[in-house]
């Protein structure tokens, strides 16, 4: 491999043959360490059942014996994105020119950074956009994978890797959620 | 009866045989994992508003072709497990959980949900994790927000149709 070759592996993004095929790997890679299963969404309910069980029985489990490995790897998660940040320098994503020009007639200018400024920071908070975005945004994240039994992780690719309609039915639900988000309350919203 | 359906899936997916191992060097394992997905959900840039909203909009084949390869792949990994009868590393038979139909409404209602908090904040569970490590800090209040929302939907679960 060529100095060039490996300059981009390090700093640059992915190509989606070497990205998607390395998410995949994680199925195998999680279930030949102990019979774990991919999926990211059941660590809010563990966090849930650690700290605000009360009386609700969808929490009252030993989250310990079940959880604890989703917790770590939820961890984990967090400092990968703090290396990848660090060693990559900033990251502007190369998104295509129609994108760039829809979200700009919905008044997004920044087009630095995984996410635009403009929308995703503590003062904005307090904005509408802001709120809904982060806030309500969140929380139908949080009451859908748990209504849904799974997010993208577990449905989309656990799930559909191992031909589970359920799964299939979710990852429809996924993309007529995210098309209405997208076609119908942007445009109002932004 | 319904209430009954709604312990049996609760049982079945509380306990059982995926309960998964735990050693210590498995939980070592797992969280080596996380940092590894975590750079990986960086590198493919699946965490970014931008390319979610790329996705959404059918501008860009980039996601999809991910998310394909990433299934393919792991289906053709959970073949081969099957195939070959690969066992954990502690030595135990590796099985998938089947997830349990009922009258699907669940799937059909929750995923909508979730699929509209995806294109909002542009992140599922996992990028919600790895943007705090970018410095995006305000998605920890998204992560406190899913919290409480998976938390209303413990509280709700009984009367809710599954």
């Amino acid at each position: 491999m060529n100095a060039m070759a490996a300059s981009v592996f390090v700093s640059g993004p992915w190509p989606w043959w070497l990205a998607g095929p390395l998410i995949g790997l994680f199925v195998p890679a999680l279930l030949i360490v102990g019979n774990a299963v991919f999926g990211v969404s059941s660590s809010l309910r563990h966090v849930c059942a650690a700290i605000v069980p009360g009386r609700v029985e969808y929490f009252r489990y030993d989250w310990r014996k079940t959880g604890l490995w989703n917790l770590l790897f939820v961890l984990g998660i967090l400092v990968g994105g703090f290396l990848a940040a660090h060693w990559g320098g900033p990251q502007t994503v190369a998104i295509s020119e129609a994108t760039r020009q829809d979200l700009a007639k919905l008044g997004i200018r920044d087009f630095s950074g995984l996410a635009p400024r403009e929308l995703f920071n503590w003062s904005a908070l307090v904005t509408l956009k802001g709120f809904v975005l982060v806030v309500v945004g969140g929380f139908l994240v949080g009451f859908g994978t748990a209504y849904a039994g799974g997010c993208t992780s577990g449905h989309a690719i656990s799930g559909l890797a191992d031909f589970q309609l359920p799964s299939l039915i979710a990852v429809i639900g996924f993309f007529a959620g995210g098309l209405i988000a997208t076609h119908l309350i942007l445009p109002w919203l932004l | 009866m319904a209430t009954h359906s709604f312990a049996d899936i609760s049982n079945r997916r509380i306990a059982g045989p995926q309960t998964p191992v735990q050693t210590a060097g498995a939980l070592l394992a797992y969280l080596v994992l996380g940092i590894l997905f975590g750079v990986v959900l960086s590198k493919s840039e699946v965490l970014s508003w931008f390319r979610i909203q790329e996705m959404f909009r059918f501008q860009s084949p980039r996601m999809y072709e991910i998310i394909v390869s990433a299934i393919l792949t792991a289906a053709l990994s959970l073949a081969l497990i099957k195939r070959l009868g690969v066992r954990t590393v502690g030595g135990k038979s590796i099985e998938v959980p089947p997830k349990i139909l009922g009258h699907g409404v669940r799937y059909a209602l929750g995923g909508t949900l979730f699929g509209l908090g995806w294109a909002l904040t542009g992140a599922c569970p996992g990028p919600l994790f790895a943007l705090v490590g970018h410095g995006i800090t305000v998605m920890t209040v998204a992560i406190v927000s899913a919290l409480a929302g998976t938390w209303l939907y413990g509280v709700l679960r009984p009367s809710l149709p599954h």
